[in-house]
């Protein structure tokens, strides 16, 4: 874990410990498994959105991309009657295809990440909402999906199974991240894309591969977000999620000029958010104040950790100057 | 403005430089320099790299100060200018990187923060005044496009001349052209030039800085040569003529250098073969080369002349527009430079810090990553496999820093270039193009550059070097191969080998 991650944890705890003793609601199990759930579902999400931004890329198709997948979800098991495993899978292929429309538009046609899922955001909230007509997606009274509900807004132990859900993904993600050849790719194509290029890398292979993996991960959300509420108003279900996943990985470390980020940080500014939400809930903070505290506390923080790092340089450079006028009068 | 009192005037010059000297820690960049320049002359300003022609464009805009010497200027007499001082005297540059905007049209670029305002709180741009100011300028210049022509549209010798429209709108009387046609087409160039006559006539004087010759012999009154930061030598206007350039140029004790080289090597097969390639950069001009296994190939010529772009299609980067590219006698097809990588052709490019090496990265990560896989267990990165092999390439190549995990962002220019050679020697090289592979590098590190370069040469890889620094090409290559305007103009084997030779075919002439 980096310096940068350890911080970020510690600011967790901090506002943790000081919500809760203004508030010791905070601590109920029931407070902190629906938090968890949240962390569970935006932490998918944002997971997702992290590896695009490695790369130097944005996806801000994410909460329209939820709103038309959820819907088709529930359209699919709930009116069309098909087996939920198959529309499951399905709509994991979709989710791929969409990124794989996304990455060939950006690698291959030149075009910007910025345009290209601006455009995305647009077209599949119209298709969404157009698909149900402006109506609402849901199910008929009493119809059940036991297996499915228990994996998505089921609970062991205590714990909601969409947190569980994250860890697992958050381990395989890091392990990728981290360790794979795949993932010093994303790096090397943060960092320099030009540089990676004139080392062989296939570079417009691995980032149309970044926003595959974004499509799979937020086709994934977008089910978990679909048997959450289960009942999807496509017009309005999902907005400003791609903002929410944008800022967790801000929160993060990631650096929106790609190269710059960790796995560990993007689940902590997930955590962070949803903490925050949490935190205007409890103390009683106007809901209408929402977005402005959350804004607030990223432009905080990101403020903060420039500014540690320009400290920072600052005193490497006096050490090193220290360093050479002490090694001159040594002489 | 009437100038037909220029003879009067011509009595006086413009500009003189006398005596200036300017050195940098362990240079002398220039020694007891003297120049001058009348009013309406257009003096040609020759010399190879390095002859200390930057160095005297700095010192005449004030951006340097020189440490004696004495520089007037229209009859005031200073130690030194100073930026304003320069400008407000009235001399202009248009430097071989032009400074326009491109996304704003031709008025805009002129009076770009001059611009006429209109009367009133809200200070808009007055566009009818400034099209009306503008005009005369473009006409002066002989410009066939009209004032709201976006720049962008334009050709580069169509912006050129709004560059000199510029220097023109600030009222120059003197306009130095650095380098202005090393990248124009031929057609394009002549206009150029008859630019550069109308200044003349218009009584403004010009220094004209240029690697092409015929071009200096075409529009110069008078040609100033530089050598090692001395004046070499004047030649006036019946004077000029090529080789007399080119013998001030190199020198006459290096015309006939004797090289102590090493008896001939066999040639080895041929390795990669241009057949016809067109580069993007010169579509019209197909380049036919072979560098063969065991022999530096150097390839040398003037900026501009195409070699980098060749060595960005042998390396996969562009795509030829048509001919094609052999390697070992079998079709090579490129579609990436991953492509070029899996068949052994390696290219270690001329900017190390945008192209070369990922400088956030470390000296590890950056040897393994042309050859990733190959240190990875079921596709996850292996450390210990990732440091044996850096560790090697440091030993080897004498890479001195902490450890291999050190960012190669810290490291001195010659220890970056051997972490760029470091990751192609630990793959097996067939082919191995090193783009000024010593630019920026100190003489130590250099000289381990060129043993290197021979190492790989016996051990048979195909070793082809793009280099501007004469002595360099000369005392490393078995073959030379010169380009001038996106062609090979001739291939020197080393019985020919001499700079005048170099540097005529680089000129497009025929050697000696």
């Amino acid at each position: 874990m980096s310096k940068k991650d350890l911080g970020l944890l510690i600011l967790i705890l901090v506002v943790g410990a000081i919500v809760a003793i203004i508030n010791p609601r905070f601590l109920l199990p029931i407070n902190l498994a629906n938090t968890s759930n949240l962390i569970g579902l935006f932490g998918i999400l944002s997971i997702g959105q992290a590896f695009v931004i490695i790369t130097g890329g944005i996806e801000l198709s994410v909460g329209s991309v939820v709103a038309l997948l959820g819907t088709l979800f529930i359209d699919f098991i709930a009116v069309r009657g098909m087996e939920w495993p198959l529309a499951f899978v399905l709509i994991l292929v979709l989710g791929a295809i969409i990124g794989l429309a996304h990455g060939w538009l950006i690698t291959r046609l030149k075009l910007q990440p910025f345009v290209v899922t601006l455009c995305g955001l647009l077209i599949y909230r119209g298709v969404a909402r157009f698909y149900t007509a402006d109506g609402t997606a849901g199910f008929a009274f009493g119809q059940n999906f036991p297996d499915l509900e228990f994996l998505t807004a089921g609970r062991s132990y205590g714990v909601p199974n969409s947190f569980i859900a994250l860890i697992v993904i958050s381990i395989v993600m890091w392990v990728v991240l981290h360790r794979s050849v795949f993932g010093r790719y994303l790096y090397a194509i943060g960092k320099n894309e030009e540089a990676a290029k004139y080392s062989g890398i296939r570079t417009g292979r691995v980032v149309i591969a970044a926003y595959v993996i974004c499509g799979v991960l937020t086709a994934l959300s977008a089910i978990y977000f679909a048997m959450y509420t289960r009942s999807i108003s496509p017009a309005s279900h999902g907005q400003f999620y791609e903002l929410y996943a944008i800022a967790a990985a801000v929160l993060g470390g990631f650096s929106l000029r790609g190269g710059e980020g960790s796995l560990i940080g993007v689940i902590l500014g997930t955590v962070l958010l949803q903490e925050l939400q949490n935190l205007v809930n409890l103390l009683g903070i106007p809901s209408s104040l929402n977005f402005a505290v959350m804004g607030g506390v990223i432009l905080i923080g990101v403020l903060v950790d420039q500014q540690w790092g320009v400290f920072r340089e600052r005193r490497l450079m006096v050490d090193a100057t220290r360093k050479s006028a002490a090694g001159a009068a040594a002489e | 403005m009437n100038y037909s009192d220029t003879s009067i005037v011509a009595t006086s010059p413009f500009l003189s430089l006398e005596n200036v000297r300017k050195t940098y820690p362990g240079v002398v960049a220039l020694d007891g320099f003297s120049m001058e320049v009348r009013p309406g002359e257009v003096i040609g300003l020759v010399g190879e790299n390095g002859a200390g022609k930057s160095t005297l464009m700095k010192i005449l805009g004030g951006v340097t100060t020189p440490d004696s010497g004495t520089i007037t200027v229209d009859g005031t007499a200073h130690d030194r200018l100073s930026v304003e001082a320069s400008l407000g005297s009235g001399i202009a540059f248009v430097h071989q990187e032009l400074n326009l905007f491109e996304n704003l049209d031709v008025a805009a670029n002129i009076f770009f923060g001059r611009e006429p305002l209109r009367a009133g709180p809200l200070k808009l741009v007055d566009r009818a005044r400034l099209r009306t100011m503008v005009a005369p300028l473009l006409k002066r210049v002989g410009a066939n496009f009209s004032a709201d022509t976006q720049v962008a549209t334009l050709s580069l010798a169509q912006q050129q001349m709004v560059e000199i429209a510029k220097a023109l709108s600030i009222e120059a009387r003197l306009v130095i052209l650095d380098e202005p046609t090393s990248s124009l087409p031929l057609a394009e160039t002549d206009k150029l030039l008859d630019v550069i006559k109308a200044l003349k006539a218009d009584g403004i004087s010009v220094i004209f800085i240029s690697h092409r010759l015929h071009e200096v012999e075409r529009v110069a009154d008078r040609v100033v040569v530089l050598r090692d930061g001395m004046l070499a030598g004047t030649l006036g206007k019946h004077d000029i003529g090529h080789d007399q350039m080119v013998k001030l140029m190199i020198g006459r004790m290096l015309k006939e250098r004797e090289k102590a080289s090493e008896a001939a090597r066999a040639p080895g097969a041929v390795a990669l073969a241009a057949k016809a390639i067109r580069t993007p950069a010169y579509p019209g001009r197909p380049v036919d080369l072979d560098v063969r296994r065991g022999e530096i190939l150097g390839l040398a010529g003037l900026v501009g002349s195409g070699r980098t772009e060749l060595a960005r299609v042998f390396f996969g980067i562009d795509s030829s527009l048509g001919g094609a590219l052999e390697l070992d006698g079998k079709p090579l097809a490129l579609a990436s430079a991953a492509d070029a990588v899996a068949h052994g052709i390696f290219l270690v490019p001329e900017d190390r810090k945008l192209t070369g090496i990922l400088l956030d990265l470390s000296i590890a990560q950056n040897i393994s990553l042309p050859n990733l896989p190959a240190h990875a267990r079921r596709s996850l990165v292996s450390k210990s496999a990732e440091t044996a092999t850096a560790e090697k390439q440091k030993k080897d190549l004498g890479i001195k820093a902490p450890s291999v995990q050190t960012r190669t962002g810290t490291l001195s220019g010659g220890n970056q270039q051997k972490v760029v050679l470091g990751k192609w020697l630990a793959m097996n090289p067939k082919v191995m193009i090193l783009d000024e592979p010593t630019r920026g590098i100190d003489i130590g590190a250099k000289a381990e550059i060129y043993g290197l370069m021979r190492a790989l040469a016996d051990a048979g890889v195909a070793v082809l070097m793009i280099s501007s620094d004469m002595e360099e090409v000369i005392g490393v290559s078995d073959r030379i191969a010169v380009m001038h305007e996106g062609q090979i103009s001739g291939i020197l084997d080393k019985d020919r080998f001499s700079q005048e030779n170099v540097l005529l075919l680089a000129v497009g002439k025929q050697p000696k």
